[in-house]
């Protein structure tokens, strides 16, 4: 560094002479220069617009969906099967497609991977296309109970993909007896204390405070709602974060011993150590479906169907429970499973009248939906 | 003034292209989005076309206030601290050969075109209980618990000091480099020592630098929420998240426009006294 | 300004350096993980370049990366041009000690404007005039804020700027181009290129309003796009390995031109 900065002391009087001769030389390098550049940059959009030109052609249909919620040959396969190219589109969170869906009226997209709140939302915007079950036949691999899911009877507008139950997943060696109630959570021990984490998710966040005190996960009381807010305030004063994605690794590292969990999610933290374990508190959980919807606005409704059948086949479907260890709705590929995944995931072995035991996640409508973001500001800025 | 000045053709000229793009892909976009904050959210989501105040009236709630409040505490910390540590920086640049100093300011901006997101998990790396800061201390023979440096405001502000730094850098380079040697001759011939010449010469020209550089910052620390979700644990909530959640989370298309118009409001007003500011500091020159 | 004096130039120097030390670290960090071969933060396996090989095949992210390339060049172009024509047009209009404030205050606006208003009205704004969206939209709509970035630095360059060098060019002969082109533009060069880095920078890594306004599909698809997504569940050092890469490539290409730009005879 010191040798690039020159401490040599050159005299002023060159500096002001330049010749005209050096005026150029050095013009030119500095107009060279830029026509590299700006050869560049026209480089650059020709390219663009190019590959622009280009990608408008290829593709028969666009799906949107989680980042590896779907085995990476998949769409290979269903093109090999029907002939139809699936473009694969990526969102992180289901209000981020949410939002974009609802600015452009559902524009460019056939299929779209949302949790059952927003497939009811979308449904009720007018936004999605009927199921048309002669053209799903597939639907037939479900189970019985998968056609009763509240938000949807009848499965009109959506097909659940995946579903499960949240609760508490801990470190099983360093935290005994096991956690049994939500208020352990909400309430963290001194042992604890500092090293629980909740999720960020407003519906899950408000959820184990409502189940905890015996109320719905659906609540829109108000007094309910501040009676719930209150007391994630104090949680907030005792847990080390919120944390919708890390926590599972926070938990094989020790950071933290206990995290509110969906619980698929905690399966990695089994994967990564076996002493992770899972539990559903006895004061209850929720049921949350994550659901394929085909938007009405889509000019590709057959080939959308086509899709939605494929991905219900058995040998499909089975791929999402082996590799992404969440439980799916779909009778024929859990009956597949190998007992040894099974002994090591034991919330795989949760079955489909038990979840449905639970309450099931609905859209809360605008009131209560503001008011549950507005509780959610209040602890999220609420001063330690 | 030359008569180049005098050209208003020209200068029309020049402005067209850009205030055209400006009108069009800005301003227009912005007016339907503040039509938005003066109606009712729909029943789902969308947008009921009945006029209403109400979206601003809540606006004045003190939560949203105190949330504000906070979000600007933040941003004038991490302004601060990114102006002190940037300008000696690019002062530094400024006096490099001139060849060189683009390949300075190239390694300036360098780290930031990695992505976002693995550069903050890079800093929780560093910063968590079992991380190498930590380690590092335990190494020194420090033995207590380990300190816990993440989520905290402390930890928001250097996330949003590291990865704006650069733009103050930049900045304030922009109008250092303008300064040349003779400047700085013809003081010390005239017998002022360095730091006076620092002071009274060096300083005020270089005030445009400073002011664009630390606007940089400012505003894009007080929009910025992905910081205070990760290094903040969610339990730093800055103005940028309660946007976010207002759209995206709550669906209220028109309160969250008429947060932001309300935000936007304070800024401009922050803005122009920012503007006036500078050109006392300049010294008024032309 | 290019011979520093050796009062306090290495006080100076040595802070130049404990920034770049600040700035790298967790680059280092980042560089380091993309060889750890259990893929976790937390937990060191061993090297491997097992995630560089994953990258290879991994054409989406791949594909991704190059998109985002083509974005923020084609975005800093447009920038870099209307930016520097914007700020020259207002510096020649202002006449002494006029209401600049007001103009300056405006053109600061699209900065301050919350990224997730900016992705909603322009997808919007789209949406309403029917115009289809692809990897063109999310150019458009980064130039929007990016010209005020350029705008802002290059006047700064300019607020001190002796104007009467180009009236001499002018009334000796040079044509308005000719001028703009070898006397103006080399003077603001170092803005210019200030302006184009912030510009790209900011382009490089942008993601709610790329993600508004791409068309759908991975043709539109951008690589903070593709990260976030990720995110649920988990980054994959595939991401650390690209990063490595584009650092490698940037340094070697700044080495070169280093090497190639070698220092005049004469001095400066």
């Amino acid at each position: 560094m010191l040798v690039l900065i020159s401490k040599k002391k050159h005299s002023n009087r060159f500096s002001l002479r330049r010749t005209a001769f050096e005026h150029n030389k050095i013009n030119n390098r500095r107009v060279s220069i830029m026509r590299k550049l700006k050869g560049l940059m026209c480089l650059g959009l020709s390219v663009s617009l190019a590959i622009v030109a280009q990608a408008a052609s290829a593709k028969d249909m666009v799906i949107s969906i989680w980042d590896g919620y779907m085995a990476p040959d998949a769409l290979d396969k269903f093109k090999a099967a029907s002939g139809v190219v699936v473009d694969k589109a990526l969102h992180a969170t289901n209000e981020e497609i949410m939002g974009k869906l609802m600015a452009s009226g559902g524009e460019g997209y056939d299929v779209v991977f949302v949790s059952s709140p927003f497939a009811e939302i979308l449904h009720k915007q007018g936004l999605l296309a009927d199921i048309d079950p002669v053209k799903v036949p597939n639907l037939k691999n479900l189970y019985p109970e998968a056609s009763k899911l509240e938000y949807d009877l009848g499965n009109h507008f959506s097909v659940p993909y995946t579903w499960g139950t949240t609760g508490i997943c801990y470190r099983s060696d360093k935290v005994t007896p096991a956690p049994t109630s939500w208020n352990e959570l909400l309430n963290p021990s001194d042992a604890l204390k500092g090293k629980v984490t909740m999720l960020a998710t407003d519906r899950w966040m408000l959820g184990a405070g409502f189940l905890a005190k015996g109320w719905s996960v659906n609540d829109s009381d108000t007094a309910h709602i501040a009676a719930v807010r209150d007391q994630l305030i104090a949680t907030k004063k005792r847990i080390l974060a919120f944390d919708d994605t890390t926590f599972y690794s926070k938990l094989a590292s020790g950071e933290s011993l206990m995290a509110h969990a969906w619980d698929g999610w905690c399966n990695y933290g089994t994967q990564a150590n076996a002493a992770i374990k899972f539990v559903v508190p006895k004061e209850g959980s929720d049921l949350w479906v994550d659901t394929m919807v085909v938007l009405k606005s889509s000019k590709h409704q057959e080939e959308a169907f086509k899709f939605v059948n494929f991905m219900l086949a058995k040998e499909n479907h089975v791929w999402v429970a082996e590799n992404i260890l969440y439980k799916i709705p779909n009778q024929a590929a859990m009956a597949g499973l190998s007992a040894d995944l099974l002994k090591q995931y034991p919330n795989m072995t949760i079955t489909p009248s038990e979840l449905l035991k639970m309450e099931q996640l609905r859209d809360l409508g605008g009131t209560t939906q503001k008011a549950y973001t507005r509780a959610v500001t209040e602890i999220m800025a609420a001063q330690n | 003034m030359s008569a180049l000045h005098a050209d208003r053709r020209l200068s029309a000229w020049l402005l067209a292209p850009g205030f055209g793009w400006l009108l069009i892909f800005l301003v227009v976009p912005c007016l339907l989005v503040l039509v938005y904050s003066f109606v009712e959210r729909g029943a789902y989501g969308g947008i009921d076309w009945l006029f209403t105040w109400e979206n601003y009236q809540r606006a004045f709630d003190p939560l949203y206030l105190g949330i504000l409040l906070k979000s600007a505490k933040i941003a004038g910390l991490a302004t601060l601290f990114a102006v002190l540590i940037g300008y000696p920086a690019a002062y530094a640049i400024a006096r490099a050969p001139r060849r060189r100093q683009a390949a300075f300011l190239f390694l300036v901006m360098l780290p930031f075109w990695s992505n976002y997101l693995i550069r903050t998990y890079a800093w929780i790396v560093l910063l968590n209980r079992e991380g190498l800061i930590n380690r590092l201390l335990q190494l020194f023979g420090y033995s207590g618990e380990p300190i816990s440096l993440l989520y905290t405001e402390a930890s928001v502000v250097l996330g949003l000091v590291y990865n704006y730094i650069p733009f103050v850098i930049l900045a304030i380079f922009s109008s250092l480099s303008r300064i040349n040697n003779e400047l700085w001759d013809a003081s010390k011939d005239l017998g002022a020592s360095s730091w006076v010449t620092f002071r009274r010469i060096i300083l005020p020209l270089s005030v445009p630098g400073v002011a664009a550089g630390a606007v940089f910052v400012f505003v894009l620390s007080i929009g910025n929420f992905i910081t205070a979700d990760l290094l903040g644990g969610k339990q730093v909530q800055m103005v940028g998240n309660l946007i976010y959640s207002q759209f995206l989370t709550a669906r209220d298309w028109p309160f969250g426009a008429a947060l932001s118009f309300f935000l936007i409001a304070i800024m401009l007003i922050l803005l122009f006294v920012q503007a006036l500011v500078a050109r006392r500091a300049e010294g008024g020159r032309a | 300004m290019s011979q520093p004096r050796s009062v306090g130039g290495t006080v100076l120097s040595t802070h130049l350096g404990l920034v770049y030390a600040f700035l790298y670290v967790p680059i280092l960090v980042l560089i380091l993980l993309s060889f750890n071969k259990s893929g976790l933060p937390t937990a060191w396996g061993g090297v491997s370049l097992k995630w560089y090989v994953s990258l290879a095949h991994n054409s989406a992210i791949l594909s991704a990366a190059l998109n985002t390339f083509i974005v923020a060049l084609s975005a800093t172009f447009i920038a870099c041009v209307l930016g520097t024509f914007l700020a020259l047009g207002i510096e020649l209009r202002r006449k002494g000690n006029d209401k600049g404030q007001v103009v300056d205050t405006l053109l600061m606006a699209p900065m301050i404007i919350p990224d997730i208003v900016l992705a909603i009205a322009l997808l919007s704004f789209f949406n309403l005039l029917k115009v289809g969206l692809g990897l063109h939209s999310i150019i458009i709509s980064h130039a929007v804020f990016n010209i005020a970035f350029v705008c802002a630095v290059v006047r700064t360059r300019l607020k001190h700027f002796d104007y009467s060098i180009l009236e001499a060019s002018i009334d000796l002969g040079a044509s308005w181009f000719t001028t703009f082109r070898r006397v103006l533009l080399p003077a603001i060069f170092p803005g210019v290129l200030a302006g184009g880095l912030l510009s790209f920078t900011l382009s490089v890594d942008e993601f709610i309003i790329a993600f508004f306004n791409s068309g759908s599909g991975q043709a539109s698809t951008t690589l903070p796009m593709q990260i976030y997504a990720m995110i649920r569940f988990g980054v994959t050092p595939e991401i650390n390995a690209l990063a490595t890469l584009v650092m490698l490539v940037s340094i070697t290409a700044l080495l070169a031109s280093q090497r190639l730009n070698k220092a005049p005879r004469t001095h400066e």
